[in-house]
């Protein structure tokens, strides 16, 4: 079918005057990701995709102008990590920690690519591609063929801290292309951190390929950045008895739409995605969009998203579970609630199930609703102000989102930037 | 300590009174019970009392030591002295219980303009007031009141009193749903807190809470006022012939 002429337009309005990496040992992949993009064309307001999100910002040929991100406190310090620092969307060897972890392998993708050989060869856009099925994600071909850096880990024992991925803008608007691999192998284990924002319109591709038994826990909190405008997408494969725990914290932004596509291909395996999102404003969308696919036995999967809204934002949730035929004893779990803390504000949900298989356990709820009056008499009535009871108690609704973090220390630090959010937002 | 006059009240949304001109004063150090038939408004006294939503003052007033509760939000009444135990306590997913206390207190000192507790004086005068309670430090680290046996809950009403210290405490059918022994354990509590500054409002269907916490003073409620007042033996009289004699009595 021919692609309609406004997508066409669109599409070839975005490429212009752009200078794509050529690549190295990314260079097939990129050229078959170009053709991809090509075929789909970028996505638009009437694509049922995009349905609830206009993605006009996203795909405009240039960012729209915002003021400099602001600089987030760092979080997760005291905490023993190697940190890699991306300015603009750039590496930033300066900014970053040296040093190794036993068993972590990690490269740039923009020194690597120099390269014709490189172990993330059969990797790189591979998660991607496979991804595009049964659903178009433009915006990710879009990454792989253009990605102008990114990180390549490669995990082979228990890496004994976590590498964190940092994102920060030096204030000039920058359109940022970030393509990060992560593979890890059979029965090692890795935590991931990635924080903040690089630039005022980003693209963020993950490719996460979990072998047999390994463990991955990604933790993301993408800072408070009003004029946030991204894009991001997380693939991963999972082997059997793997495992990946996924969490996102986002506090305002302008436009944020986070895909997460998750493929269990191996028996026994278990993916957990979560994310809590607060925003204030008409300034504020924000679109979490998962789609897990069970093609294996006894897998479990759990997607649990949480949405606090105000004064005219925007909340929207998109989420699948399908589970193809053989799938059995599949357990998916899918929650999405928002708490609407005024009448102004929006939470737009498509919960979706596919199945078939005949012995599985699926089930998913999505509900809207405010704080309870009951509880927050209850709480007033003991002597808590207002203001003060009002934000207990929407913490504790984010308390469920939380509680997917596996590790206490980072789910304390994300409980404490919500807090800070709270005060300033009541 | 508490004078509520004339006090007469709607509920907002049916437009319909509920309490027709309550009067009654309860001196420092005083217990009362309200007894009364189903819909007399003994609850209701209650709710208008700490300040609930969806009731209208349509007359009256109510102070506590000469304060007018009334033109006060429910913190603020809170803070003033006043302490309603829940006849239904409400279930709080996601906060824990020992949070709650410690926000509770510390924002009731805060308005007092006392020191906040700090962490380690709170959770020593929490575990010692609780195991006079048979709370254990399970309860305490649940969410509040989620998962609480009835028992259970009606215990944790009285742990936030003993925490809080109130001037007055309003009691709203505390021995609803509690069997004998747990019962017993709540007027113990409750017993524990009587003092020459302390006035108490006991709210109750029955005689039974009264033979654990001893009333100085009765009152009957029917129909939206305080129809007749007495000693304790005025309960025994409900326990033995119910309402309905007194209630003719005063038709």
């Amino acid at each position: 079918m021919a692609l309609p002429q406004p997508k066409v337009d669109a599409t070839t309005a975005y490429l212009e005057g752009r200078a794509l990496p050529k690549g190295g040992f990314t260079k097939a992949a990129r050229a078959d990701a170009l053709s991809r993009l090509s075929a789909m064309g970028l996505p638009v307001r009437r694509d049922e995709y995009w349905r609830f999100t206009n993605p006009a910002l996203l795909t405009a040929p240039l960012p729209e102008a915002s003021e400099p991100l602001r600089v987030d406190q760092p979080i997760f310090t005291g905490m023993d990590k190697l940190r890699l620092v991306f300015t603009d969307g750039v590496f930033d060897a300066e900014a970053s920690d040296d040093g190794a972890i036993d068993g972590v392998e990690i490269t740039r993708l923009a020194e690597a690519d120099a390269a014709e050989i490189h172990w993330a060869q059969g990797l790189y856009g591979t998660l991607e591609a496979a991804g595009q099925k049964p659903v178009d994600r433009p915006l990710a071909a879009f990454n792989t063929a253009a990605a102008t850096d990114g990180i390549l880990i490669r995990v082979t024992g228990k890496a004994a801290k976590p590498v964190h991925i940092a994102y920060r803008q030096s204030g000039d608007d920058a359109d940022v292309v970030l393509h990060h691999i992560i593979k890890v192998e059979a029965g090692a284990e890795l935590t991931l951190l990635e924080t903040g924002t690089p630039g005022a319109r980003t693209n963020i591709v993950l490719e996460m390929d979990i072998a047999d038994g390994a463990t991955l826990h990604h933790v993301r909190p993408q800072g408070r950045a009003h004029g946030r405008q991204v894009a991001t997408h997380l693939f991963a494969r999972l082997g059997a008895e793997s495992q990946l725990k996924s969490f996102t914290l986002s506090m305002n932004g302008r436009l944020t739409r986070n895909e997460a596509v998750i493929e269990m291909n191996g028996d026994d395996a278990s993916a957990h995605v979560a994310g809590a999102c607060v925003g204030d404003g008409e300034d504020f969308h924000h679109d979490d969009t998962v789609f897990v696919t069970h093609d294996a036995l006894n897998g479990e999967s759990r997607q649990v998203f949480k949405k606090v809204l105000r004064n005219g934002a925007v909340g929207v949730f998109q989420g699948k579970i399908l589970v193809k035929a053989g799938a059995q004893k599949t357990d998916g779990y899918q929650i999405s609630q928002s708490l609407l803390l005024d009448g102004d504000s929006q939470f737009l949900a498509k919960p979706e199930l596919e199945i078939y298989a005949d012995d599985v356990a699926c089930s998913h709820g999505s509900t809207s609703g405010a704080i309870s009056e009951e509880a927050l008499f209850y709480l007033r009535s003991r002597g808590v102000d207002e203001k003060t009871a009002t934000n207990l108690l929407t913490l504790a609704f984010l308390a469920e989102a939380l509680e997917e973090i596996a590790d206490d220390a980072l789910a304390d630090a994300l409980r404490d930037r919500l807090e800070g959010w709270l005060n300033r937002h009541s | 300590m508490l004078e509520i006059k004339n006090l007469a009240v709607d509920l907002e949304e049916e437009d319909k009174s509920i309490l027709k001109g309550v009067d009654l004063t309860i001196e420092p150090g005083m217990v009362h019970a309200i007894m009364g038939p189903n819909g007399s408004g003994k609850s209701t006294l209650s709710y208008v009392l700490s300040g609930k939503d969806g009731y209208e003052v349509t007359g009256g007033s109510a102070t506590l030591d000469g304060a007018d509760l009334l033109e006060m939000e429910p913190e603020e009444r809170a803070a003033a002295g006043l302490f309603l135990a829940f006849q239904y306590p409400v279930e709080i997913p996601g906060v824990g219980n020992m949070t709650f206390l410690r926000t509770a207190v510390n924002a009731q000192r805060k308005a007092r303009g006392e020191e906040e507790l700090s962490a380690g004086d709170f959770l020593k005068v929490v575990r010692e007031k609780a195991k006079a309670l048979k709370i254990d430090s399970d309860m305490l680290k649940r969410p509040v009141n989620v998962g609480f046996s009835g028992g259970e809950k009606k215990r944790n009403e009285i742990l936030q009193m003993a925490m809080l210290e109130p001037k007055m405490c309003v009691l709203d059918e505390t021995d609803s749903g509690l069997d004998v022994d747990a019962m017993k354990l709540v007027a113990e509590g409750v017993n524990a807190l009587r003092s020459e500054g302390r006035s108490f409002l006991v709210i109750t269907h029955y005689q039974r809470l009264l033979d654990h916490i001893k009333p100085d003073v009765v009152h009957i409620m029917a129909n939206g006022r305080i129809v007749k007042s007495g000693g304790p033996e005025l309960a025994l009289e409900v326990e033995n012939n119910g309402y309905a004699d007194i209630l003719a009595e005063v038709a």
